[in-house]
């Protein structure tokens, strides 16, 4: 668990807007009668798209009600699980990992780049106010480590110069190319495959 | 080495597309009606003879636990749930399924919730793999639009709805009635078994969870027969898996070879070796962060599969290996481990909510040399405190890799840590001197 701040300013009201109502109908309906308590967790992501990426203490009440359960519950999943932020973070939202088998593939020198050109601190915003960074626990990508995470997509296999570009590269408001750079295709071993040979180049 | 051939995941790579035609082309999908025909007792049985255990860590054998579901639907609806909330350090395997392979997913759905009579399926992916989750939907849309799955599908008879449900970024999540809770819409705490979920799971209704890559491995099973895949690795670990290798490796890759093969034929072959060489190793997590690491002396002569590992006092887990040389700090790197583990104790037992903070912080002094020799032992009966003595199997996986680091390797952390308040040179180091140790003796 890990500790989280509400934000100090909160807007005054929310509600869902045209789309995310669609979408909020259509979670609910994949779960039986009854049962919507269970959309709560898609409705919070809904409401973090709809709110630049965060979500107020209004929009939890909003689903609450949308959902017919207790308030405190909502604010309980809400605060329970990492990837609800709960108070405003960068358009770009930059998540390291640094667990260990990141960390033994040099993830801590991409903290430092972060550290230098994104924002002294984890969750600052940079001085654009474009970026944030964080450091966070395995992703799930841990053969092409390094890695980190910008918003939806994963960028593999950095070093701290490929980083640094990719920072770059988000200052000029051009999103750099997700996936591996080291050129490597998805999880294979590097000029090493000794396996499924004949379905290369199928 | 495993020949092709005998490859289930053959498009692990992606060399071949993941849409449904590419995937007929791989055989996905073909005479799945005549494996739902023979009838679940025949499913039930050719998996057990088959002796696929669990690929999520547990290694619990998948018949068995089909067999536990009600034979027949009484007033509570079945559901199956697919466990894809893949978030063990070092471990990648299900990613590269959801991703490239999710027809063999969706097959193994449609059989499994045959055999278990569910006429619906949720997979619980974690929210980190948004994209992967994604290209999944892309290839449910694509079964719905041909039939596979869905009213009568497969003109077999059988209903089956396939649902994904995303996850927050919470590992305790990929402990199944942790998931079940957060399928729920609750915070994602375990529930205490009995009741297992076989009986009392999802919404108080009879639950069979699987792994993905279990799952996503019974089609290719029943296609080929269970005398094939038993043929493959020994008794009680028999079949493929899906390896991870990470960490100190010239090539980090994912790779599908037989069980029981041996690690270090693992790491030379397909990751090409050590960095720095064979014997530049120091140790290897074999398992996911989870499971006790092993040095180098067991390295060179274990073989990969559920019943060695457990033999030298580990775990096979899910098969995700980081490899640590020496260059490598080996005890900061347990205590990253258990800096994570006490990110994602969840809360509910004390022992392992404070006690994983107290790992991590008496690793972090000993990283820095700053504790007493006796701490070791001390960490060491804190790891005993937690195992055991907590409602989920996180008790364990927070404490196993502190052991084996202290069973492995206590002559290193002594050696750094020599620190003593009550010598005198030491004396004037007012903070760390408790009065009452000074004035014992033996303290």
């Amino acid at each position: 668990m890990s500790v989280k701040k509400i934000h100090k300013e909160q807007p005054e009201t929310f509600e869902f807007n045209e789309k995310s109502m669609e979408a909020a109908n259509k979670i609910v309906s994949n779960y039986p009668d009854g049962r919507q308590q269970s959309a709560v967790m898609a409705l919070l992501y809904i409401a973090q798209r709809q709110h630049d990426n965060w979500i107020p203490l209004k929009a939890m009440k909003y689903i609450a009600k949308f959902l017919d359960m207790p308030y405190i519950k909502v604010y309980e999943v809400a605060t329970f699980y990492s990837m609800y932020n709960l108070s405003p973070v960068g358009k770009y939202f930059f998540q390291v990992c640094t667990t260990t088998p990141c960390m033994l593939r040099g993830a801590y020198d991409l903290v430092k780049v972060c550290k230098k050109k994104i924002s002294e601190k984890e969750n600052e915003l940079s001085e654009d106010g474009k970026i944030s960074w964080m450091e966070v626990e395995c992703l799930g990508a841990c053969v092409n480590a390094p890695m980190m995470q910008v918003n939806e997509d994963y960028y593999e296999d950095l070093n701290d110069k490929k980083l640094e570009e990719i920072i770059d590269t988000i200052y000029q408001n051009k999103i750099p190319k997700p996936g591996s750079y080291t050129g490597r295709i998805n999880a294979e071993p590097v000029d090493n495959r000794k396996t499924l040979l004949g379905n290369k180049n199928a | 080495m495993l020949k092709d051939v005998d490859r289930i995941f053959q498009n692990l790579y992606n060399d071949s597309g993941a849409d449904l035609q590419s995937a007929k082309l791989r055989n996905d999908w073909s005479g799945t009606k005549d494996i739902l025909g023979k009838g679940r007792e025949w499913i039930i049985n050719e998996v057990k003879a088959s002796e696929l255990r669990g690929r999520g860590g547990a290694g619990f054998p998948t018949g068995l636990k089909w067999s536990f579901a009600p034979k027949e639907i009484g007033s509570r609806p079945h559901y199956l749930v697919i466990n894809a909330d893949e978030s063990e350090p070092g471990t990648c395997k299900d990613r590269d399924i959801l991703r490239f392979e999710p027809h063999k997913l969706i097959e193994g759905c449609l059989i499994a919730s045959y055999a278990v009579n569910a006429h619906k399926c949720y997979i619980y992916i974690r929210g980190e793999y948004f994209n992967e989750g994604q290209k999944l939907q892309t290839a449910i849309d694509e079964a719905y639009k041909n039939k596979l799955i869905g009213e009568n599908a497969l003109d077999s008879g059988w209903d089956l709805d396939i649902y994904i449900h995303y996850g927050a970024g919470a590992y305790i999540c990929g402990e199944e009635t942790a998931l079940l809770e957060s399928l729920e819409g609750k915070k994602g705490q375990p529930r205490l078994k009995p009741p297992f979920p076989a009986l009392i799971g999802l919404y108080g209704c009879p639950t069979i969870i699987n792994n993905v890559e279990t799952v996503a491995a019974v089609p290719t099973i029943l296609r080929r027969g269970a005398k094939w895949f038993s043929s493959l690795g020994r008794p009680k670990n028999t079949g493929t898996k899906i390896y991870c290798i990470s960490g100190n490796v010239n090539n980090p890759c994912n790779v599908e070879e037989e069980m029981g093969i041996p690690l270090k034929e693992l790491i030379e072959t397909h990751a090409g070796g050590v960095v720095g060489g064979w014997d530049n190793l120091k140790a290897v997590i074999p398992g996911g962060s989870s499971m006790p690491m092993l040095p180098k002396e067991i390295c060179d002569n274990i073989k990969m599969d559920f019943d060695a590992c457990v033999e030298n006092k580990t775990g096979l887990g899910t098969a995700g290996i980081v490899v640590i040389n020496n260059d490598q700090d080996i005890i900061k790197c347990m205590a990253r481990i258990a800096r994570f583990y006490k990110h994602e104790s969840c809360g509910q037992c004390t022992p392992c909510r404070e006690g994983s903070g107290w790992m991590w912080r008496m690793l972090e002094r000993m990283v820095a040399g700053e504790a007493t020799p006796d701490e070791v032992d001390m960490l060491f009966d804190v790891t005993k405190q937690i195992e055991g003595h907590t409602i989920c199997a996180f008790g364990e996986g927070s404490s196993w890799p502190v052991q084996g680091l202290i069973r492995h390797f206590k002559n290193e952390i002594l050696e750094r840590n020599k620190f003593d308040p009550v010598v005198k040179k030491q004396k004037n180091i007012p903070y760390l001197v408790d009065q009452h140790l000074l004035e014992k003796e033996n303290a």
